[in-house]
C-alpha cells in the first residue's frame, strides 16, 4: 500500500521527520516496507522566465535563450520549438540532476556557452497525465506563476513523501489512507480528524432512472449506488493529480480520478459506468447462470459458473461482482449519466471469482480481503462531494442504498487482569481505555465496543481478550514488555531413534563421507534415469498437482535419483573421487492410507580410486558394528535393474533387508554419461533402526595363549567366501576366535577355473592354555567339512 | 708404587678426555679398574711394603680408583648426552612438509546450524518433534485457524497432491499433532523442510527447512516469549546481540511479533547486509491463538502458550556468508568441503 505522507498529515497532523514517523509507525504495527521521495532525485533545478529568444549564430535548428532565475539572467542553449518570451520553464542549472539520472552541466554548444538545459516532461521523470496542459516533446511549460527561482520540486508539487506500508491480511482497513492515519493518530497521540462528507442534494431522482436488487445477499452485503447526468469529463485539479501521484496511481480524467481517490482515501473500490448500457434499468446482484459470458475490460471473453458474484442488468452480466466491469462499463465520450457503485461483497466469493478466471485486480485484491459495508456510504457521499467540487457534472438526487443487514459492533469486556496475564504486564485499566479510544474503539461501561472497521477483533469469543491485548501491546510498545523466564521446569532428551539417526550421521562423518541436501521432488525421467522397471511401485508416486515444472512434479520414491544427480554434477566438474551420503526421506504410496508413509534412509555413493563395491561394504560393516546389529549377511541380489547384477548385494539382518548395495549397472552410469564405476547403498534407517542392540558388553580380556594357523584352499570360482567361513566358523565351535581371508588368487598356477583362497585363523580356548591337539582337531574339521563343497587344502 | 699410581691417574684421565664411545669407556674401565687391570696389579705388590707404608699406600690407591671411576662415569654421561644431542640432529625432519591426507566427513551448513540450534533447545529443555511432509490440509491450515478461503493462505503458495493434501507450508502441523497427541506441558521445537511454490533463485527456493517452536502451559506470557527468545538469540550469537520485537499478523498467534536482532555483521550500526538498518529480521512468533487451542482440544482458559518459527538456509546464509541459496542444493565438492 502506497501513500502520500501529506495526505495522512491531512487527517492526522503528526509533526515528525520522515525517518522517525516511519520507524514509530513500523513499531506500532503498520510496517514501513520503504520511503522516497522525488525530490531527493532533483537537484538545482528551479523556475525560470525568458526573457529573449534569438538564433544560435552557428546552428540554424538551435535557439539561444536568456532566462531569468531571479537573482541573474543566464544563458541556455535549446533545440525546442516551443517557447515564446514570458514562459515561465524548469531550468536545470550547472550542476544539477534530473529524475530520469541525467546529471547537467554547463557547457559550450557550437560556439555559445550554455548555462544548463531547460527541461522537458519527460526529463523531469512527468506525463502529460500529471501535467495535462503540458506538451510530450518540447520544453515544459508552467502554467502557474511561482517566483523566480523557486525550486521547481516545490512548484510542481514533488516535495511529498511516498511510504509504502505492508499491510497484514487482517488488516484491511488500513489498505486506505483513513485507516493508516488512524494508526498514524494513535502512534503519535494526535488528533484523527475523520472527514465527514454529505451527500450533496440534487435535482431530479435516482429512482426514476435506476432500481437495484440483491437476489444474493448472502455474497452482497451492500449496494449503494448515486448517479450523475451532463457528466462534463476533463482532467482533474492540480491537487487531485499530485495526490494520485503520490500513491502510484496514474491521473486519467475526474471522474476515473474521483473513484481512485476515494478507494485511496476509504480503501473502498468504486465503479463508474456509462447509465445507458444497463438494460432495463435494473441492477441485479446475483450469482451467475451456468453457461453465462462476459466479455471484461481488458476484452477478454471470459466464462462464468454458478459460483461467481456478477453485476447483472435485466438481461446479462455486465460486471464480475468486486473483479472487473464488463466491456461497456466505463465512461466514454458519449457518456451523459454515470452511475456510482459503491458496494460490498463477500471476500472469499470475490477471490475464487478472481481465481477461477485468473484475473487479479486492484479491486479484487481489495475484496478478498473483506471490506467494511459501512464504509459504502461515506465513500459515495465524498465521490459526489468532489463530483460538484470538480464540476464533474449535474448530481442526480436521491442515492439507491441497499444494505439488508447491516454489520453489527461486537462488544467485549474490558478485562484487565486477563489482557495483563496474557502480556506479563501490570498496565492499568484507564490505561488500556486510552489506547482503544484512540485506535477508535469506544468504551462504555467497562465494555469495548468494537468499530465495524474492525472486523478482526473479537471474531470468535475465546480469542478476544488475545485481540484486545495485541491493540494494547502494540500501543504500549512490544520492547517496553517485560522478559521473563518461564516458569517451571522441563528436561528434554533426544528419543532413541533420534540419536540412532544422529549416531548414524556420525559415523559416515567419521568414515570420510559428505553430507549433502537435496529437493524431495523430481521428474519421473529419474526412475527411467534409474533403470527402474515399469511394473514397480517406485513408479507409482506421490504426484503434485501443480507443480513449478516437471522437475517438482513427484515426491521421490527413491532418493538415490537424488544421489545420483549430485554425483553426475561432481562427476561433470571433474571431482576425481566421492564419498557422499545423505539423510533423505522417501514417500511411498500406501494403498488404502491417505498420507503416504515417508521412510528415512541414508543414502551412500562412493567413486573414484579405491572407492568400490568393498570399500563401502566395509563402511556398512562399520556403521553395523557400530551399532551393535549382529547377525548381518550379505546376499547376493541380481534382481534390482538399477544395479550390476553381478554385484549388488542386500544387506540382511535376522532375515530382513535393511539395505542394498552395490555398483550401479553400466547402463545406468551410462545414463547419467559417468565413465566411472559408482557404488550406493541404499540404507533404510526405519528398518535398521528395529534391529539396534545395547551397550556392548565388555569381554574379559584374553589369559591364554592363542594358536594361529594359516589355511589356504583350493576350488572353483564360483565358490563364496561367505560360504568357506561359515563352515569354518562351523567346524570350530567355540575355538575359533576369528577368521580373516587374507589372499585372493586366480591365474597360471592354477586349474583354470579355479582360485585359492587363504585364511589366517585364530584359535583359543577361554580357560585353558589350547593344546595341539585341539587345534589339529578343529582343522581337521575344517577340512573334512570343506571337501563336502569341493573345497581343497592347496598343496 | 706411589709414583706408579700417580702415573694410573693421570693417564687414566688422560684417556678418559679423550674417550668418545661408551666402548672406550668400557675399555679403560677394565684397563685400568678391572681384575686384571692396572691398580689390581700395583695392589698385588702391596705385600712388598712395610707395615707404615701398607695403608698409606692402600688408601692412596683407593683415591686413584675412586678418582678414576668418577671420571669415568662423568664422561660416560657426557657422552652419552652428545651422542644423544647428535641422534636428534640426525633425526630433525622438515616440519613444513604435507601432514598425511585423511578423509574426514563434512556435514552439510544446514545441518551444521540446525544442531547447534537443537543443541542451544535442548538445553532450554524442548524437546525436538517431527511430522509428515506431505500433510492434510487441515492440520497445515485448517486448525491454525487458516480456512480455505483465509487470505492468509495468498502469501503461502502451496503445493497440493489433492484438494486435502499439501505439501506443508510451514512445520506448524507438527505443532497441531503434537497438540493433539500430547497434554500440556509442551516445550517442543519442529525443525523439518517445507514448499512454497516460488521459483528458484538466490534467495528463493520451492523448499527450505523451517524450525518452529511451542509452548504450552499454564500462565505462559509474551513476556515469556520474549525471555525466551531474547535467550535463544544471546546463545545463538552471542551475549551482545540485541533483540527487538514489531507486532505483526500470523493467522495462529494473537498477539504475534517479528523479531529482529542487531546485524552481527555490523553489530547494528548499518551495512550492506542489513540493508543500512542496523537491523535483521529473524523470526514470526506470538502467543497462540486461543481458537488454536481449542480446535486441538486444549482448555484455553487454563493454558496459554507462545509458538515461532524462523527458516534455516537463511539463518545459514548469514552464518557463512552464502549469497545465493542454490548452491545449498547444488551439493558441488568444493562448496561442501568448505565447511
Amino acid at each position: 500500500m502506497d501513500v502520500s505522507l501529506n495526505w495522512l498529515k491531512e487527517y492526522a497532523p503528526f509533526d515528525c521527520d520522515i525517518k522517525t514517523f516511519a520507524e514509530d509507525m513500523t513499531m506500532s504495527g503498520s510496517k514501513v516496507e520503504v520511503y522516497s521521495t522525488e525530490k531527493d532525485k532533483i537537484r538545482n533545478v528551479v523556475v525560470g522566465k525568458v526573457v529573449s529568444l534569438d538564433k544560435h549564430p552557428n546552428a540554424d535548428k538551435l535557439t539561444v535563450c536568456g532566462i531569468d532565475i531571479g537573482s541573474e539572467e543566464i544563458v541556455i542553449v535549446t533545440g525546442a520549438k516551443n517557447l515564446t518570451v514570458g514562459d515561465l520553464v524548469p531550468v536545470a542549472l550547472d550542476n544539477s540532476l534530473l529524475p530520469c539520472g541525467k546529471e547537467i552541466h554547463a557547457g559550450e554548444l557550437r560556439g555559445v556557452m550554455s548555462n544548463g538545459m531547460l527541461c522537458s516532461l519527460g526529463e523531469l521523470g512527468l506525463t502529460t497525465h500529471d501535467f495535462p496542459n503540458a506538451i510530450e516533446d518540447g520544453i515544459m511549460v508552467l502554467d502557474e506563476e511561482w517566483p523566480l527561482g523557486t525550486p521547481i520540486e516545490k512548484a510542481l508539487g514533488m516535495e511529498d513523501y511516498m511510504v509504502e506500508f505492508e499491510i497484514t491480511p487482517n488488516r484491511p482497513d488500513c489498505l486506505s489512507v483513513l485507516g493508516l492515519a488512524r494508526e498514524a493518530s494513535a502512534t503519535f497521540s494526535v488528533p484523527f480528524n475523520e472527514p465527514k462528507p454529505q451527500m450533496p442534494q440534487g435535482e431530479d431522482d435516482i429512482n426514476n432512472y435506476l432500481s437495484v436488487k440483491i437476489s444474493d445477499t448472502d455474497h452482497c452485503m451492500r449496494y449503494a449506488a448515486a448517479m450523475i447526468k451532463n457528466v462534463r469529463v476533463k482532467p482533474s485539479p492540480r491537487w487531485l493529480r499530485e495526490r494520485l501521484r503520490v500513491c502510484g496511481v496514474r491521473p486519467i480524467n475526474n471522474i476515473v480520478d474521483i473513484t481512485n481517490y476515494v478507494m485511496l482515501l476509504y480503501g473502498h473500490p468504486m465503479h463508474a459506468f456509462d447509465h445507458k448500457y444497463v438494460k432495463g434499468n435494473l441492477i441485479d446482484v446475483r450469482l451467475a447462470k451456468t453457461g453465462e459470458e462476459i466479455m471484461t475490460l481488458d476484452g477478454v471473453q471470459r466464462k462464468l459458473n454458478e459460483n461467481m458474484l456478477v453485476i447483472s442488468d435485466s438481461e446479462e452480466p455486465i460486471a464480475i461482482a468486486g473483479v472487473m466491469g464488463g466491456e461497456y462499463s466505463g465512461v466514454y465520450e458519449d457518456t451523459n449519466m454515470v452511475v456510482f457503485e459503491s458496494a460490498c461483497f463477500d471476500g472469499p466469493k470475490v477471490r475464487y471469482a478472481s481465481r477461477q478466471l485468473g484475473l487479479r485486480t486492484e479491486a479484487s485484491g481489495k475484496f478478498e480481503k473483506g471490506l467494511n459495508p459501512d464504509n459504502c456510504w461515506p465513500a459515495l457521499a465524498k465521490a459526489m462531494e468532489l463530483v460538484v467540487e470538480l464540476d464533474a457534472g449535474d448530481v442526480i438526487g436521491g442515492v439507491i442504498d441497499v444494505y439488508p443487514s447491516p454489520r453489527s459492533e461486537r462488544k467485549v469486556p474490558l478485562n484487565a487482569d486477563k489482557i495483563n496475564e496474557i502480556l506479563g504486564t501490570e498496565i492499568a485499566k484507564s490505561d488500556m481505555e486510552k489506547t482503544l479510544v484512540s485506535l477508535g474503539f469506544k468504551v462504555e461501561d467497562d465494555t469495548v465496543i468494537v468499530p465495524t472497521h474492525r472486523y478482526d477483533i473479537a471474531k470468535d469469543a475465546v480469542t478476544q481478550y488475545n485481540d484486545l491485548a495485541e491493540e494494547i501491546a502494540r500501543m504500549y510498545g512490544y520492547n517496553k514488555l517485560p522478559s521473563t523466564i518461564m516458569k517451571g521446569t522441563a528436561t528434554a532428551r533426544l528419543t532413541e531413534r533420534q540419536k540412532f539417526t544422529k549416531d548414524v550421521i556420525g559415523y559416515l562423518l567419521g568414515l570420510g563421507f559428505y553430507e549433502i541436501e537435496t529437493f524431495s521432488f523430481y521428474s519421473p525421467k529419474n526412475f527411467d534415469l534409474l533403470n527402474v522397471p515399469a511394473d514397480s511401485s517406485l513408479r507409482n508416486p506421490v504426484v503434485i498437482s501443480n507443480p513449478l515444472g516437471e522437475d517438482t512434479s513427484v515426491m521421490r520414491t527413491t532418493a538415490v535419483a537424488s544421489m545420483m544427480n549430485v554425483v553426475q554434477r561432481n562427476y561433470n566438474s571433474r571431482i576425481e573421487a566421492v564419498s557422499l551420503f545423505e539423510n533423505a526421506t522417501e514417500y511411498h504410496v500406501v494403498e488404502g492410507e491417505e498420507l503416504p508413509k515417508e521412510v528415512e534412509k541414508f543414502i551412500m555413493a562412493v567413486y573414484g580410486q579405491n572407492k568400490d563395491f568393498f570399500f563401502l561394504k566395509g563402511a556398512v560393516e562399520k556403521i553395523l558394528w557400530a551399532l551393535n546389529i549382529e547377525d548381518v549377511k550379505f546376499v547376493r541380489n541380481r534382481q534390482n535393474t538399477t544395479y550390476h547384477s553381478g554385484r549388488c548385494a542386500d544387506v540382511v539382518v535376522n532375515g530382513a533387508v535393511v539395505a542394498t548395495i552395490g555398483e550401479l549397472h553400466p547402463v545406468v552410469l551410462n545414463n547419467y554419461g559417468i565413465k566411472t564405476k559408482v557404488c550406493v547403498c541404499d540404507l533404510n534407517g526405519e528398518e535398521l533402526f528395529k534391529y539396534v542392540g545395547g551397550a556392548r558388553q565388555y569381554k574379559q580380556l584374553a589369559r591364554f595363549p592363542a594358536v594361529t594357523r594359516d589355511l589356504a584352499f583350493v576350488c572353483d570360482k564360483a565358490v563364496a567366501n561367505g560360504d568357506i567361513i561359515d563352515i569354518i566358523r562351523e567346524s570350530c565351535g567355540e575355538y575359533l576366535e576369528s577368521v580373516k581371508l587374507f589372499d585372493v588368487y586366480t591365474g597360471d598356477r592354477l586349474e583354470a577355473g579355479k582360485k585359492s583362497l587363504a585364511y589366517s585363523l585364530v584359535l583359543r580356548d577361554k580357560n585353558a592354555t589350547l593344546t595341539d591337539a585341539v587345534a589339529e582337531q578343529c582343522t581337521g574339521a575344517i577340512l573334512d567339512n570343506l571337501r563336502k563343497i569341493g573345497v581343497f587344502l592347496r598343496t | 708404587m706411589k709414583q706408579q699410581l700417580e702415573n694410573i691417574r693421570l693417564s687414566s684421565l688422560e684417556q678418559i678426555e679423550k674417550a668418545a664411545t661408551p666402548a672406550e669407556i668400557d675399555e679403560i674401565r677394565v684397563r685400568v679398574l678391572g681384575k686384571k687391570g692396572e691398580v689390581t696389579a700395583i695392589l698385588k705388590q702391596m705385600g712388598k711394603l712395610s707395615a707404615e707404608e701398607r695403608p698409606v699406600m692402600g688408601a692412596l690407591a683407593n683415591e686413584v680408583r675412586e678418582t678414576v671411576e668418577n671420571a669415568l662415569a662423568e664422561k660416560l654421561v657426557k657422552i652419552k648426552a652428545e651422542l644423544m644431542e647428535k641422534q636428534l640432529v640426525e633425526e630433525e625432519i622438515d616440519i613444513t612438509l604435507p601432514g598425511n591426507e585423511f578423509e574426514m566427513g563434512k556435514r552439510h551448513p544446514i545441518q551444521l546450524v540446525l544442531d547447534e540450534l537443537k543443541e542451544i533447545f535442548l538445553g532450554m529443555g524442548f524437546s525436538i518433534a517431527a511430522g509428515p511432509e506431505v500433510e492434510l490440509d487441515k492440520y497445515n491450515f485448517e486448525m491454525l485457524n487458516m480456512p480455505k478461503s483465509h487470505p492468509s493462505r495468498d502469501t503461502q503458495d502451496t503445493f497440493y497432491i489433492t484438494e486435502n493434501i499439501v505439501l506443508r507450508t510451514q512445520t506448524s502441523p507438527v505443532q497441531v499433532r503434537t497438540m493433539l497427541d500430547q497434554k500440556p506441558p509442551i516445550r517442543i521445537i519442529a525443525p523439518g523442510r517445507v514448499y512454497r511454490a516460488d521459483e528458484v533463485d538466490a534467495t528463493h527456493s520451492p523448499l527450505f527447512h523451517q524450525i518452529e517452536g511451542l509452548v504450552i502451559d499454564e500462565n505462559i506470557t509474551m513476556a515469556d516469549l520474549k525471555g525466551t527468545l531474547e535467550a535463544f538469540v544471546k546463545n545463538m550469537f552471542g551475549p551482545e546481540t540485541k533483540v527487538r520485537f514489531r507486532p505483526h499478523h500470523f493467522a495462529y498467534t494473537e498477539p504475534s511479533a517479528e523479531m529482529d536482532m542487531t546485524c552481527f555483521k555490523c553489530g547494528g550500526k548499518g551495512c550492506r547486509l542489513c540493508k543500512g538498518e542496523g537491523w535483521i529480521e529473524i523470526l514470526g512468533s506470538g502467543i497462540v491463538n486461543p481458537v488454536v487451542l481449542e480446535s486441538c482440544g486444549i482448555d484455553s482458559t487454563k493454558y496459554s502458550g507462545f509458538a515461532f518459527g524462523m527458516g534455516l538456509e537463511r539463518l545459514t546464509m548469514m552464518r557463512y556468508d552464502i549469497d545465493d541459496m542454490r548452491l545449498m542444493y547444488e551439493n558441488d565438492m568444493r562448496f561442501l568441503s568448505q565447511f
